[in-house]
């Protein structure tokens, strides 16, 4: 399983990159395998359509003029005492894999960069080395020292780190904010992009990133594609770029064999306890708290059960998490028994440090107390039972507030308090028989459930107008009404009055 | 009376209190600004920290205890909180909350169908001492069951309120006082025409260690609680036995 790793989503961290670039990858490798090649040149050829091309040579080849595409018989005419060798293809990705993980010494997530490159995310990593100075000179000493050709670079992107090992002479770090200026003289092949698009670039006088960076974004896509954008905002850090982790993190997960199963919700409880508090130990250190977790138990008879939670905010709270638990373990059929439990946390997020109170008043939404309460109620009677209301800007009662998505979802809106609103709404509104003087008049009596309300007092007509764009139908006049006994009601008129028409009334709610 | 005598009765009165089993409720009080009602409790001042009943036989009489409600939430939750309403279906039209003092969003509804299922999350609620009211809408609700609540209460100090509307029988509870509101026909100034604002006859039918009474009390969003009848200081029980 490959876990994406978004690099500049997180803004609380500033995010920091290394590249490393193997000029001479495997070159170097035949080399240290072979001492005697040290010093004479090679190349390493591949089968192409009947001749032999050199696929890489090194430095010493190289610096006689012997690149990597030309025939073996042009190569052995420059230099004739040419070493040829046959090229391993699978070795650059091997060789790479091997080095990735050997440079998880420096940071947790490192990734290859086919064909000749890794890069590492050392955000917030280089301080353990004493700086960024040292952290990256370190990382080339060591690669140096272990027999490879290096240049490495460190930047805010991605796409920065790669242009600057690859392209650039001088700076090799390059601060967060000033990619632009570093990329500046660098000529358009270190954007990554494609070779036809440069030879374009080239053709057309942009020789350096510079000199096109300024060009209007409009103009840059018709001419080049969207491609060049996208590649640039990377590079600048305007867009993520996602890198492939050679070692996924591991998971939130922890195991507890047993020696003997289990079949009783005692001993249930007594290994989720055990699981949890290892859970929490990992959780606490790295600042994470669940936000969904599972409980999966492997019978002896090979069948499985699993209860899963939810909560509302993370939390890595032990006593929460085995109260969100128990009241599942019910639903657990241990059947034989038990010889496997499994403890997942399948989502998780950062908390929050809870900061110590001196006081325990009432509080807000978003107390960690109110958020474990609707984590039980909601685990033990579904997901949909708690609700709570935001308001929306719709005149039309039904449509006057939305569902809050969150706890910590604010209001985007007021309430709207200038009318009268009942406080008791029918979910449908019912029709009732009406006495009225037309047009505008409220009714004089009305009949609702067989009982015949004598009006005395009322308010209105107060139109609301459908909302067109979401459906078709009638606008409703209301009424709020009073009658005899003192009971308020909100009455309404469907539609216009009509010769042809039949109006009907209805009652939509009970003021209180 | 003098004022002199008046204090040694006040005194006397709070001395007997304790006497009575009267365990004053320590922490925050809410003022309803509403002398009259205050009076009926003991120390004069709104009991927080307890479950009170609300006992309502028709719609109209049940949406009058809903607002009557929310104006308490609403005080409640002045210096901040949630409130939870448990009930069975979304009956209470949020948007209308707002006239009454209370914040719509900062009340989290609870909406399930099973009694049982109700009264486990009541308790567990009223359990949580962050929460500044939790409103149930349980129509029956026995003996025992109360008294766990009750007992949730005295720990937490956290107002719950009871809708029982319609209940199979009026049995009693552990509960501090017993309301029946209903509405009244409002007043408008001058007799113009048109509806005023909500009104409600609040009948207090028992309150531990205070006096039951009646009060024809309006809601005005600006002042609040407003009592209808201007003559009307201390309502009598007798007053109670009339009307009841």
């Amino acid at each position: 399983m490959h876990l994406l790793f978004n690099c500049v989503k997180q803004h609380n961290m500033r995010k920091r990159f290394v590249t490393i670039w193997f000029p001479h990858l495997k070159t170097d490798w035949f080399s240290k395998q072979q001492p005697a090649l040290q010093k004479i040149p090679f190349v390493l050829t591949v089968a192409d359509h009947g001749r032999m091309i050199v696929a890489e040579a090194n430095s010493i080849a190289q610096s006689k003029g012997i690149t990597s595409g030309i025939t073996v018989a042009d190569a052995r005419v420059i230099e004739p005492l040419l070493q040829v060798l046959d090229d391993k293809p699978a070795l650059a990705l091997k060789l790479l894999a091997s080095m990735a993980k050997w440079c998880i010494r420096y940071t947790p997530v490192t990734a290859v960069d086919a064909p000749d490159g890794l890069v590492l995310d050392v955000s917030g990593c280089a301080h353990l080395w004493g700086g960024e100075q040292t952290y990256l000179k370190d990382i080339i000493t060591r690669l140096t020292n272990a027999g490879y050709t290096v240049r490495a670079a460190m930047a805010g992107t991605v796409g920065t780190a790669w242009a600057l090992a690859r392209f650039s002479n001088n700076a090799s770090i390059i601060e967060n904010g000033n990619e632009a200026f570093a990329l500046q003289q660098l000529p358009p092949a270190a954007l990554r992009l494609d070779d036809l698009l440069v030879q374009h670039l080239h053709k057309l006088g942009l020789n350096t990133i510079g000199s096109f960076t300024a060009m209007q974004r409009s103009a840059l896509r018709r001419r080049f594609g969207q491609e060049l954008l996208k590649k640039l905002d990377q590079t600048l850090g305007f867009e993520d770029e996602v890198i492939i982790p050679v070692q996924p993190p591991e998971p939130y997960q922890e195991w507890l064999p047993c020696f003997d199963p289990v079949g009783t919700a005692t001993g249930i409880e007594i290994a989720l306890k055990q699981l949890l508090e290892k859970l929490h130990h990992r959780l606490a250190k790295e600042g994470k708290g669940v936000r969904a977790a599972s409980l999966t138990c492997y019978r002896i008879d090979g069948k499985t059960t699993q209860i899963s939670i939810g909560t509302n905010r993370p939390s890595n709270s032990t006593v929460h998490l085995f109260k969100l638990f128990e009241l599942k373990i019910p639903g657990i059929e241990p059947g034989l028994g038990i010889e496997l439990f499994i403890l997942e946390a399948s989502k998780t997020e950062d908390v929050a440090a809870l900061q110590e109170t001196l006081w325990h008043g009432t509080s807000d939404l978003e107390d960690p107390e109110i958020a474990e309460l609707l984590d039980r109620i909601e685990g033990k009677l579904g997901r949909n039972v708690v609700q709570r209301y935001l308001p929306a800007e719709h005149y039309w009662p039904e449509r006057s507030f939305k569902i809050a998505d969150s706890l910590s979802e604010k209001p985007d809106t007021i309430w709207r308090s200038g009318k009268q609103r009942p406080v008791h709404l029918l979910p449908q509104p019912e029709l009732v028989q009406v006495t009225a003087p037309i047009p505008d008049y409220p009714p004089m009596h009305f009949r609702y459930r067989n009982k015949l309300h004598k009006i005395t007092k009322a308010d209105g007509p107060e139109r609301i107008e459908r909302a067109w764009w979401l459906d078709g139908g009638q606008h409703r006049d209301y009424y709020c009404v009073e009658d005899e006994d003192g009971h308020r009601y909100w009455l309404f008129r469907l539609g216009h009055y009509g010769a042809d028409t039949p109006h009907a009334w209805f009652i939509h709610g009970f003021f209180a | 009376m003098t004022v002199a005598t008046h204090d040694i009765i006040r005194k006397l009165q709070q001395d007997i209190l304790p006497l009575q089993g009267f365990k004053p409720v320590t922490g925050n009080s809410i003022d309803i600004n509403f002398p009259l009602l205050e009076h009926a409790f003991p120390n004069a001042t709104f009991p927080t920290g307890a479950v009170h009943e609300f006992i309502s036989s028709t719609q109209e009489g049940r949406a009058a205890t809903s607002g009557f409600a929310a104006a308490l939430m609403g005080k409640l939750m002045e210096s901040g909180g949630a409130c939870l309403w448990i009930g069975s279906a979304q009956t209470v039209f949020t948007p209308a909350l707002q006239t009454f003092g209370a914040e719509p969003h900062k009340i989290i509804f609870v909406n399930i169908n099973r009694e049982k299922d109700k009264l486990w999350v009541m308790e567990e609620a009223l359990k949580c001492e962050r929460l500044a009211a939790v409103a149930g809408e349980i129509r029956d609700i026995s003996f025992t069951d109360s008294r766990r609540l009750q007992l949730a209460v005295e720990k937490s100090k956290v107002t719950g309120f009871l809708f029982r509307h319609q209940p199979r029988n009026l049995n009693t509870i552990a509960c501090i006082a017993r309301w029946k509101i209903t509405a009244l026909a409002s007043e408008t100034e001058a007799d113009m025409p048109g509806i005023g604002f909500p009104a409600w006859q609040v009948e207090l039918l028992k309150v531990r260690n205070g006096k039951p009474g009646v009060w024809q009390i309006e809601w005005t969003a600006a002042d609040g609680f407003r009592s209808m009848d201007k003559a009307n200081v201390y309502a009598p029980v007798i007053q109670l036995c009339q009307t009841a």
